[in-house]
């Protein structure tokens, strides 16, 4: 059994964001980059199932410019068997992100396919949804929990719903897409980074794949969002309940 | 322009978070346009169910209804191919669906067998094509804009598009079948298996007027009590942060935060609660917010209306003391 894995490149989680003056965008030059923290999970995930027995292949993907190599090489650290760089420098949304996977997964012919159930930079939380839409795969979104049979080629799967977990049992081949408390991402020891080196990573192009690239959204303006103003430090539980019943008028 | 409201029902009324989708639905500024409203599932609450919607907006003038069993649960594979089926015969210029767990998981997939690029987690609407959503937990505003063909599809943030309440008592809209001679539903690749149940009592977490939530400081899932005590007393709904959660206190859907839920209610408290940047993104827009932190830099206090500085298992029970009696 083989699993494919989105890996993607964003600005990492502890980095401020700030807003460009000319509002294109945030600042992204000069600042940190790391793997999305929900592609980590996927790829643990991943890895872990094929620890277990249960895979014997795991392949990384990342799509954008060429320095998505850089986490390509972590992911690959952490354990991906290989990668595959779709390099591109359009700005790419989770529709053609959908359409170029739908092209990997015709030529690797995964299992399973696992992703992060949203970037931390757009914060979309589309593209497992609609790849799986794309290939009439059923999908698992916001998993806590995944269960393969092998022999019954069946995945059970928890998932966080807003009234709690919804457990769903898919057919494989499917999509299964990561929540926070999935599991733990392991780091990347010196060795394996050493090893990583020397793993494949084989490149495409949207072109070779025969996907276009279009769009049908245009990002207007990027702006920061309005501030809270500032608030009073209060002294007692006593001035707390006045300013709550007489100031704020909430109790 | 027409649009068209993918919404779910419960107990023969339409749930919340699908009354603000229809409040947003009607933001459009279009004076022509009609709001069409989908409900699918089976038996006399479905019935219900829309006979609710074809009263609770002045604006819809179309409720359509898909009568059956696969859509008994809220799976993707068959409610991504009824909105496919619906926008092939009503040709909408926009489907609205709110942007919980359900319309996250279902819309993307529709738009993916409908060819357009859906917009998730809405918060405002400039005009017809334009709309505003909150990127990298909510640290920027992104406008974007919409060039493709119809449909536009767009999952809202309930906490940006507040229901007023509105009783129609004439003009009520006309309740249709949707035609699935035609559907075409492959099924059979996802089974539905089980949900945990909710905790009725409780106030619901995204509508409640006052959230009193708990953080790590809590130490323990006993301790945790505390929080719900207090949240009794107000009549508020119970929050969590997601260390609080990891930590096994409470169960994950009371964890409010950017992969959590996002409320706005109008009084926030929150409780030994640190502020990290996932949690304001959560919470930001609450009216007004209480912290209380025995840490005087937490960053919690940055965005708090009111602050306290002390010690929660000193200023809980005073606040359960002196606090006045929900009326």
């Amino acid at each position: 059994m083989k699993i494919m894995v989105a890996v993607k490149r964003v600005v990492d989680y502890a980095v401020k964001i700030r807003v460009k003056p000319d509002k294109t965008g945030v600042v992204t030059q000069n600042v940190k980059m790391s793997m999305n923290p929900f592609c980590e999970i996927a790829l643990e995930e991943a890895l872990r199932i094929r620890e277990s027995g249960l895979a014997s292949e795991v392949v990384a993907v990342s799509i954008g410019p060429s320095q998505c190599v850089e986490t390509l090489r972590t992911g690959l650290a952490m354990g991906a068997n290989r990668g595959i760089h779709v390099e591109s420098t359009a700005s790419l949304y989770p529709l053609s992100v959908a359409k170029i996977f739908r092209k990997l997964v015709e030529i690797e012919k995964p299992d399973l396919l696992i992703l992060g159930k949203q970037a931390i930079d757009d914060d979309c939380n589309q593209t497992g949804q609609m790849i799986a839409g794309l290939l009439n795969w059923p999908q698992g979104t916001f998993a806590s929990k995944v269960v393969l049979d092998k022999e019954k080629q069946v995945a059970t799967v928890d998932r966080e719903v807003d009234d709690g977990i919804e457990t769903v049992c898919l057919n494989l081949p499917a999509v299964i897409t990561t929540d926070l408390r999935l599991n733990q991402p392991r780091y990347a020891t010196l060795p394996n980074i050493m090893k990583a080196k020397s793993k494949p990573i084989k490149k495409f192009t949207p072109e070779e794949l025969n996907v276009e690239i279009i769009s049908d959204l245009e990002i207007v303006q990027v702006t920061e969002p309005p501030k809270r103003k500032a608030g009073v430090i209060v002294s007692s539980v006593d001035e707390l309940i006045d300013k709550l019943k007489n100031e704020a008028n909430v109790i | 322009g027409s649009t068209l409201v993918v919404a779910e029902h419960e107990g023969g009324v339409i749930k919340p978070p699908s009354l603000s989708a229809l409040a947003a639905a009607t933001c459009l500024p279009d004076p022509d346009s009609s709001v069409s409203v989908l409900l699918a599932g089976s038996g006399p609450s479905l019935q219900q169910a829309a006979s609710h919607a074809a009263s609770c907006h002045p604006s819809i003038s179309k409720v359509l209804v898909a009568d059956s069993d696969k859509f008994k649960n809220p799976l993707a594979e068959p409610w991504a191919k009824l909105v496919h089926l619906v926008q092939q015969s009503g040709g909408y210029s926009h489907i609205f669906a709110a942007a919980n767990s359900f319309g996250k998981n279902v819309m993307p997939r529709a738009a993916a067998l409908l060819d357009v690029s859906p917009i998730t987690d809405v918060t405002g609407i400039s005009d017809s094509n334009t709309f505003v959503r909150p990127i990298y937990a909510g640290n920027a505003l992104c406008t974007v804009r919409y060039t493709g063909a119809n449909p536009c599809i767009l999952t809202i943030r309930s906490t940006s598009f507040p229901v007023h309440q509105k009783s129609v008592d004439s003009n009520e809209a006309s309740i249709s079948q949707v035609d699935l001679s035609t559907f075409d539903a492959d099924l059979g690749k996802s089974t539905y298996i089980s949900q945990t149940s909710q905790d009725e009592e409780r106030p619901d977490l995204g509508n409640a007027r006052i959230v009193v939530t708990g953080g790590r400081a809590l130490k323990s899932a006993e301790n945790f009590k505390l929080i719900e005590e207090l949240a009794k007393k107000l009549g508020a709904a119970v929050g969590a942060t997601r260390a609080a959660v990891d930590a096994g206190y409470v169960p994950n859907d009371l964890q409010v935060g950017q992969t959590g839920k996002i409320v706005a209610p109008e009084l926030y408290m929150a409780f030994g609660v640190s502020g990290a940047i996932q949690h304001l993104a959560g919470m930001r827009d609450s009216k007004v917010i209480v912290a209380v932190n025995n840490d005087a830099d937490a960053p919690i206090f940055q965005v708090a209306d009111y602050g306290l500085v002390g010690d929660l298992f000193e200023v809980i029970p005073e606040l359960l003391e002196k606090l006045p009696e929900k009326k």
